[in-house]
């Protein structure tokens, strides 16, 4: 238990700590990495908590899929980041302003709220003991049945998700030398070779 | 001591209002970097996905894992057809200062 705590207060820690690097920091790259870093110490905190599924997934994803993406696109972009940082000290005030009045909000409602037994006995899919079935397959099976049409939902979301970054940018530029296979699959002999035949002393 | 180290529901409740403040903050903080915006939206859902994971694990009740799985889902187009519209606009202007992004200003 105690081991379990200050796992907790670590992890959690290095998440805040993170985040608030995230966006802060002055290259966009560290903000990249840091954002990373948030994922793999809530994937840590998630697994502390027995979701392993989600830290997995949290890891494959964000870090793997989502983190690599921004990187991809902040070190293509050509983007001169100075300028982007001005007036950053201009907005601190009334951004820590609207970040404390939200914090303290949040904490009022955390502190005041209370569970009813109501609310803790309204649970639909009661999560398995650990021992039987493992998080993962507790969670399919409840994911392939009851909320299968949420699931499909979720993977064309996905699809067009998909379709419409690729079709945002892709672009046909003109004057470009590329190959077509088809035209070249197309070509026959008689379009590219024409025989003529030379008189001596004359030429073409 | 012992009660400090006791880990409850309230504890990961406050690790997400605390990552989502900084997130919104984030909004505020970096004004002009898109980037850095679309990143603070990525810690604001986060936060989220730390609330119902929470919920579920105190509550014993699989649903919140289920909807953090459709949140994580969500992120994730978002984040991609975001980037995309960023890479496009930097393409056509050259820049993505998001106060120059005012062209459908009537």
């Amino acid at each position: 238990m105690i081991l379990q705590g200050l796992t907790f207060y670590l992890f959690a820690a290095i998440a805040v700590a993170a985040a608030a690097m995230v966006v802060s920091a002055r290259n966009p790259v560290h903000s990249v990495l840091f954002l990373i870093l948030t994922f793999f110490t809530t994937a840590g905190l998630f697994v502390l908590i027995g979701a392993e599924f989600l830290a997995m997934i949290l890891v494959v994803v964000y870090v793997g899929a989502v983190a690599v993406l921004f990187m991809f696109v902040v070190m293509m972009l050509d983007i001169n980041f100075v300028e982007l940082r001005e007036g950053f000290l201009q907005y601190m005030p009334v951004g820590v302003l609207v970040g404390i009045i939200l914090l303290v909000e949040l904490l009022m409602v955390l502190g005041t709220a209370t569970m009813t037994p109501e609310v803790m006995a309204a649970g639909t899919e009661p999560i398995p003991d650990l021992a039987q079935r493992q998080n993962t397959a507790a969670l399919g099976d409840v994911i392939y049945t009851k909320y299968i049409y949420l699931f499909q939902t979720a993977g064309m979301i996905l699809l067009i998700a998909m379709i419409g970054a690729i079709v945002l940018t892709l672009r046909q530029r003109p004057g470009v030398r590329k190959q077509d296979i088809t035209r070249q699959l197309a070509r026959r002999r008689e379009d590219a070779v024409e025989l003529k035949k030379v008189q001596p002393g004359q030429g073409i | 001591m012992m009660a400090f180290l006791e880990i409850g529901l309230g504890h990961y409740l406050t690790l997400a209002a605390v990552v989502f403040t900084i997130g919104v903050f984030g909004i505020f903080l970096n004004r002009k970097n898109v980037i850095i915006i679309l990143m603070s939206i990525e810690l604001l859902l986060l936060a989220v996905n730390i609330n119902l994971v929470a919920f579920s694990a105190y509550l014993h009740d699989l649903v919140g894992q289920i909807f953090a799985l459709f949140v994580l889902t969500v992120a994730a187009g978002e984040a991609a057809i975001g980037l995309a519209i960023i890479v496009v606009y930097f393409r056509n202007r050259g820049t993505i200062e998001v106060e120059d992004i005012n062209l459908m200003k009537g």
